[in-house]
């Protein structure tokens, strides 16, 4: 009883709760871009893509963050889409 | 030639001064000459942590307004050779120093001979953090394992970048090894997977540092504080020795914890 609420609660744990709570503050914070404006961005990126292949609009996920530079570990902000692709179109 | 630090945090009462003053000390016993200077003019309290409060007869506003010779400005530390201290104004505020005269101050250090020159930043990121920074050759940011004083070290980051300080590395202080066992607190990967700068070092929440800062004796010079030895790999960190982190066995996972459940009764 006792082992399975340990197992099922771990996500519920005030450190993860921070820790998104955290990843969202900062998204915000971090750009100096408007949440219309991403919005924006986020639907001429859905229009150029589906050029190209029918994309999930529900899923998609546009966002700023941090990373580190590969080539000398430089921290920099960066503009992360995640488009999920349902079907890429054939070549006409 | 000299090396400018600055110790900062945005946020107040994460520990900057605390960190200043460990590691101006650690450095000074490891053979260093090192200053440690307060620009937290108007609210000043690295003097009363590091025990000189009753020496201060001159302050930075007087160093820079030339009103007293660098010399007569800086505190020596009788203790611990080789350490000094500048202490900041009570009487003034944050616009009795410009970030110009800051930069000449810390030119100034250096061709004194210093090999540290730690600067204690204010809270904030306005005029006094300004100053702070005016001179540094590098940046440590002071973090707690909370999400108020991780978001302001985002912030303060973001304006080192702008500021050129590149590199910013990482203090976590005040972790508390049993909430973060129990999934309370955030761990060190936790906030350096989400402020993607180096770590420099982590210190634990010890009655050690109440201890020594009510006698106004740094914690570091003490032998068996956790706290002390944290803040002495910081120190031999920065003089680049590679010292691995404390284990403090912050990452236990399930599995060893659930043998350990198993087998404690």
């Amino acid at each position: 009883m006792d082992l399975f609420k340990f197992l099922n609660k771990d996500s519920q744990r005030s450190k993860n709760v921070a820790k998104e709570r955290l990843k969202l503050v900062l998204i915000h914070d971090r750009s100096d871009l408007s949440p219309r404006l991403l919005e924006m961005i986020k639907g001429d990126m859905i229009r150029v893509v589906k050029e190209y292949a029918e994309v999930d609009e529900e899923g998609l996920d546009i966002k700023l963050t941090r990373m580190k530079r590969e080539s000398d570990g430089m921290p920099m902000s960066a503009l992360v889409a995640n488009i999920p692709i349902v079907k890429v179109r054939e070549n006409e | 030639m000299g090396k400018a630090i600055v110790i900062t945090s945005g946020k107040g009462g994460v520990g900057k001064t605390t960190a200043t003053a460990n590691i101006g000390t650690g450095l000074a016993i490891m053979g260093n000459k090192v200053v440690v200077v307060d620009t937290d003019i108007g609210l000043r309290n690295l003097d009363v942590v590091m025990g000189l409060e009753n020496r201060i007869v001159y302050d930075i506003v007087d160093v820079v307004e030339k009103t007293c010779r660098l010399k007569q400005g800086l505190i020596r530390d009788k203790r611990f050779d080789g350490l000094y201290l500048l202490p900041a104004a009570q009487t003034k505020d944050k616009t009795a120093v410009k970030p110009e005269q800051m930069l000449e101050l810390i030119k100034e250090l250096k061709e004194e001979g210093f090999d540290y020159i730690i600067i204690d930043s204010p809270a904030g990121i306005e005029r006094g953090f300004q100053n702070s920074i005016a001179g540094a050759d590098e940046a440590f940011i002071v973090t707690t394992p909370e999400i108020s004083a991780v978001r302001d070290a985002d912030r303060v980051i973001g304006l080192l970048e702008s500021q050129g300080i590149h590199n910013p590395k990482l203090i976590v202080n005040r972790i508390r090894y049993d909430m973060v066992k129990r999934g309370d607190m955030m761990n060190v990967e936790d906030i350096i997977d989400i402020l993607a700068i180096d770590l420099l070092g982590v210190v634990p929440d010890d009655e050690a540092i109440v201890i020594s800062t009510n006698k106004g004796e740094p914690v570091v010079s003490e032998e068996d504080p956790l706290s002390a030895k944290a803040f002495r790999n910081i120190c031999n960190r920065i003089l680049g020795k590679e010292v691995e982190f404390l284990d403090l066995n912050n990452s236990e996972g399930k599995l060893s914890k659930l043998i350990k459940l198993l087998f404690s009764k």
